[in-house]
């Protein structure tokens, strides 16, 4: 008597019951997205504590750190999320050449940013600004000096802040930078699909549910790109 | 220490009394709702218990009883949140201004205590430290700046009813006025290493005469942080 | 009427001839995941309680050799003698191996696997994939953990809760690796949950069955789904709290080393801004499968299920508000800790109207006290002292007393143990017969059950008595203080609780592991209940049902005037109303 559809094992497929209208991965996407937002929470929320919070001194960014070379950098990973748009715009018209086009130069963008961030970690290292702080006599050390901000008790940099400036910023930028490189790998992933043809039209699902990510890691960084390295 | 009532040590401190009072209230409160829900709960196990002919009644619910039984714990629970505040603002908060100043500060595994000496002050000459010991006047006001060295520790001193964690990096506020004289112990209340179990102190309370020959006995730059003295013993009080 | 419960073998696999490994190791079905963390966790559980008998031995006789402790390597019980640093780790160690190793697996690891996807209608959870990954992340995490017994220094010895600057500099306790691989260790939990959270939510949303609405789903249902947000966002937390303080021990970084600039009371913040959403992950599913549970053995609907519903999502929401309560005397700004207790006195009203629920459940009930039953009736009058005694604790002066002495030991052990512990044996014990087709021992069972009742109130009631004689926490010799020593016979007598305490867990062990292989067959539904899962077979087959069942009414139809069994599975229509004069029907729910 029961006239309802046979079960079908792969529960995507199955019929439910008020669904929030979203197809299942997508939501998936958003409720990982959500933790991801929590996660970075906790990093930049101590990052604003800690550095907002103390009563030293702490370095001035653009003392520290390149701004010019991480603001175009900036501009490349926007850039890429533009691309990201152009490639799932491509693919639910049904245009394949389109879609591969853009998924690639989304997947060049991305690992640009990667590049040029192990270019920027290199650099600081060597110039002396490494996760524990700065290394006593070295260049940056004595720019960061120069370049302080006063605070409330006004004078020079306190080594315990500059600390950790170290601490904060490289854990920031890390974690970013690995959720980047994540990024970069699944887009590889999905334009090696892409380019065996395992998108269509109405098939789009997983080229929407990357998209989702690689925007939410480009926000993640506009965000953090502004509070660290601008203010 | 009774199984069959239980009670809180002797209390020696101005505050104290109403921390006691408070908890002793709460003993009341909960344990009327205990004894009236546990007991109902056992009524019904009994009384409701499956005999054969038994049914249940189809209830799904009563939404006064919701709103009841909503509304009545959250008067009570937030009437006492507001009525336990300003003990907790005179304790925490309004540090006296006119205390007699003291330094603590915990170290693995001991308690440092920084007197201001007779004139009173803290940071002058004749200041001194004694490691684990805490003597103090009957009746007088004392407030403390609590700081540690190393790692997170808890001054606790139990007939006060006093408990402060010390951070490093930090100076943390407070006070007490000891009321009954007597000799008893201080802990350390937050784990803070292997030897967390061992960072005992003592806390004398005099008479203002017993202290004053206390310190006449301490206040020599050199005897500073030597091994202690114990004074002459005060009438003691049992723990 | 008929329903869709005849035992039909699925015919629609498309997964065929699957081998043993895929079937029952590396297994994308939702049952065997939760059978996985089932075995897994209740083997934590054992090791937390072995963890917890060594401790009660180094208090209940300070200075004796532990029996066998010929075993004990020399850096941890020389001769059997409990050195202090190992007590250190011991505290530290059964902590963290119960909160994240037993309880939380047991009671979302595996009820929210097992449960969900068949008490909604679905075919599986909505990432079968996602679903295995998580379940054996959980291997590297429980290895990592014990390994730290195992390395130079031994194992984590700050704490479960592992304050800062304790836990970031070695130099603080001697522990260095053990250290690490527990923020490793946890690290990777935290991933295992979080992708767990991730499946039960999407599920939850998306597989309900045709006429599964949402105030159609049990509260076991709905206190697992708020859990697993609870989860999707405090975790997260947790783990950049975690990798802060690894990077802090390891790269040379700050966060939490005032020494040089960090901030320790940073470590707490973070710590308990995730861990109070912590506690309610502990208690939330407790209170699900109660509520399931007691209803069944009442026969009688969830009184105020609305209520229940409301509450459980207000407990969850308030959880993110109280957090200061646990850093009261921290030094934080204590013109803070007033607004805190504010909210944490409000948070007792939630789960005070379900406690009068549940009460109100089975008043006028049909009570038929099975072994889960039994259990779930535990929960609620252990529930009521463990909550009660979180007011003394919330009410800031007598917190200054009583931080960080036994009697918060006796509270949070009353809600963990004697609530959330009890829940889940009553959830083993009323869902065995689903998962294993064989029924456990009702003889055993109710032995076990009184044993543990017991001698549980005997370990843990006489706590809040040592807490307020002002004995503290994590320390490993009380005799060292005058004031202490005549609480010594309390501590024995706790002590000597405690071992029995863990000997009546033998009938548990053995009852469940006879049941699996010599247990009586269980027919579909021995409880006579209402879940979905009641109508397939026991064990349900892979996409347990044949055909997507068509929801009719809420779970908890028992006793129905009208209906011919004192029980009404949600897959049949509920009766027809009688006629009303003038010839209409009463409206159907």
């Amino acid at each position: 008597m029961a006239h309802a559809a046979t079960v079908h094992p792969h529960p995507e497929h199955a019929p439910g019951q008020g669904q929030v209208g979203v197809y299942t991965q997508k939501l998936g996407m958003w409720i990982f997205l959500c933790s991801e937002v929590m996660f970075f929470t906790a990093l930049i929320g101590s990052y604003i504590i800690l550095r907002w919070g103390s009563v030293e001194v702490w370095p001035r960014p653009q003392s520290v750190l390149n701004i010019p070379l991480t603001a175009f950098n900036t501009f490349i990973l926007i850039c890429s999320s533009v691309s990201m748009v152009k490639a799932f715009a491509a693919i639910t018209h049904g245009d394949q050449a389109g879609l591969k086009k853009w998924l690639v130069v989304t997947c060049f963008g991305g690992a640009f940013f990667v590049g040029v961030q192990a270019y920027e970690y290199w650099h600081l290292s060597h110039e002396g600004f490494v996760p524990g702080g700065f290394v006593e006599g070295s260049e940056l050390f004595r720019r960061a000096l120069e370049g302080h901000i006063a605070g409330a008790t006004g004078g020079t940099i306190v080594p315990a802040a500059a600390n950790l400036f170290g601490s904060t910023f490289y854990t920031m930028t890390g974690f970013h930078g690995f959720h980047v490189t994540c990024g970069v790998v699944c887009m590889i992933w999905v334009t090696i699909k892409a380019f065996r043809g395992g998108y269509t039209q109405t098939g789009y699902h997983g080229v929407e549910v990357v998209g989702l990510y690689w925007h939410f890691v480009d926000l993640v960084w506009i965000i953090l790109f502004t509070i660290v390295y601008l203010f | 220490m009774n199984w069959w009532y239980p009670t809180l040590p002797p209390n020696a401190s101005s505050f104290g009394g109403e921390i006691d009072s408070l908890f002793y209230i709460i003993l009341y409160i909960t344990g009327a709702v205990f004894f009236i829900t546990e007991i109902a709960l056992v009524w019904f196990l009994l009384k409701y218990r499956h005999r054969e002919g038994r049914k249940a009644v189809y209830i799904e619910g009563n939404t006064t009883a919701e709103i009841v039984w909503t509304a009545i714990p959250a008067l009570i629970v937030v009437a006492l949140g507001l009525f336990s505040q300003p003990l907790w603002s005179r304790i925490k908060v309004d540090i006296p201004a006119d205390a007699i100043p003291l330094r603590i500060t915990g170290k693995q595994f001991e308690w440092h205590i920084k007197y201001p000496g007779p004139d009173g002050r803290l940071d002058t000459g004749d200041d001194f430290t004694r490691r684990g010991e805490l003597h103090v006047v009957v009746n007088r006001t004392y407030s403390f700046a609590l700081g540690s060295e190393d790692v997170i520790h808890s001054f606790f001193i139990p007939v006060f009813r006093l408990k402060q964690d010390a951070l490093p990096g930090t100076s943390i506020p407070g006070w007490f006025r000891a009321t009954e004289t007597g000799q008893w112990e201080i802990a350390c209340a937050e784990l803070c290493g292997l030897g967390h179990y061992r960072m005992r102190g003592r806390v004398w309370v005099h008479t203002q005469e017993e202290f004053d020959q206390w310190q006449a006995s301490q206040a020599r730059p050199a005897a500073a942080d030597t091994t202690a003295t114990p004074p002459p013993p005060t009438r003691r009080r049992a723990p | 009427m008929s329903t869709a419960a005849a035992p039909v073998a699925a015919t629609h696999h498309e997964h065929h001839e699957m081998s043993f490994v895929r079937k029952y190791i590396f297994s994308t079905d939702h049952k065997i995941i939760g059978i996985q963390f089932l075995f897994l966790s209740l083997f934590f559980l054992l090791v937390g309680g072995l963890l917890a008998m060594t401790i009660r031995w180094q208090l209940g006789f300070p200075g004796r050799p532990l029996p066998m402790g010929g075993l004990f390597p020399q850096t941890m019980a020389p001769n059997g003698m409990i050195l202090p640093e190992f007590y250190n780790a011991l505290v530290t160690m059964h902590g963290t191996f119960m909160v994240f190793f037993a309880i939380m697996p047991l009671l979302v690891g595996v009820f929210a696997n097992y449960l969900i996807p068949l008490k909604i209608g679905a075919p599986d959870m909505a990432f079968p994939s996602l679903n295995m990954w998580s379940f054996w992340l959980m291997i590297p995490a429980g290895a990592l953990m014990v390994a730290g017994f195992f390395v130079e220094g031994g194992a984590s010895a700050a704490g479960w809760t592992g304050y800062a600057p304790l836990s970031a500099d070695q130099e603080y306790t001697g522990v260095s690796t053990g250290q690490v691989l527990w923020c490793l260790s946890l690290i990777v939990f935290a991933l295992s949950s979080l992708l767990g959270s991730l499946n039960y939510i999407t599920t939850v949303i998306n597989l309900r069955a045709p006429g599964m609405t949402w105030f159609r789903m049990p509260l076991s249902v709905w206190a697992l789904f708020i859990t697993a947000i609870l989860g999707l966002l405090a975790i997260p937390i947790l783990a950049g709290a975690l990798i802060m303080l690894m990077f802090d021990q390891t790269i040379g970084t700050h966060f939490f080393l005032s020494a040089s600039g960090g901030q320790p009371l940073l470590w707490q913040h973070l710590f308990w801004f995730f861990g109070h959403p912590e506690v309610y992950i502990l208690i939330l599913p407790a209170m699900g499968i109660t509520s399931d549970v007691i209803a069944n053995g009442s026969r009688k609907p969830i009184f105020g299920y609305h209520s229940m519903v409301y509450a459980i999502i207000g407990i969850a929401f308030l959880g993110w508000v109280v957090w200061g309560h646990h850093m009261f005397q921290s030094g934080m700004n204590p013109r803070l800790g007033t607004t805190f207790m504010i909210s944490t006195m409000v948070i007792a009203v939630p789960s005070a109207v379900k406690v009068f629920n549940w009460l109100g459940t089975m008043w006028k009930g049909d009570l038929h006290l099975h072994t889960p039953m039994l259990n779930a009736v535990a929960f609620v009058a252990m529930f009521i002292i463990g909550g009660l005694s979180g007011i003394f604790m919330a009410n800031t002066p007598v917190d200054i007393y009583i931080h960080d002495t036994y009697f918060i030991v006796a509270h949070l052990h009353y809600v963990l143990f004697g609530g959330s512990l009890f829940a889940i044996f009553a959830g083993i014990y009323f869902w065995f017969p689903k998962m294993f087709g064989k029924l456990m021992n009702e003889t055993l069972g109710k032995v076990h059950f009184w044993l543990t009742f017991v001698f549980y109130n005997l370990v843990f009631f006489p706590m809040h008595l040592l807490g307020m004689g002002g004995h503290m926490r994590r320390i490993y010799d009380p005799n060292q203080y005058e004031f202490l020593q005549p609480l010594a016979p309390m501590n024995k007598f706790v002590s000597i609780s405690a071992f029995l305490l863990g000997l009546s867990q033998l009938p548990f062990m053995v009852n469940f592991l006879w049941s699996l292989f010599k247990g009586k067959k269980a027919d579909i539904n021995p409880w006579r209940d209402n879940g979905l899962e009641w109508t397939v077979p026991s064990p349900p087959p892979h996409g347990n049902f044949a055909h997507t069942p068509t929801v009719y009414h809420g779970p908890y139809e028992f006793s129905h005037p009208q209906a011919a069994e004192d029980f009404l599975p949600q897959n049949q229509p509920l009766p027809a109303a009688p006629l009303q004069p003038g010839g209409a029907r009463q409206e159907t729910r």
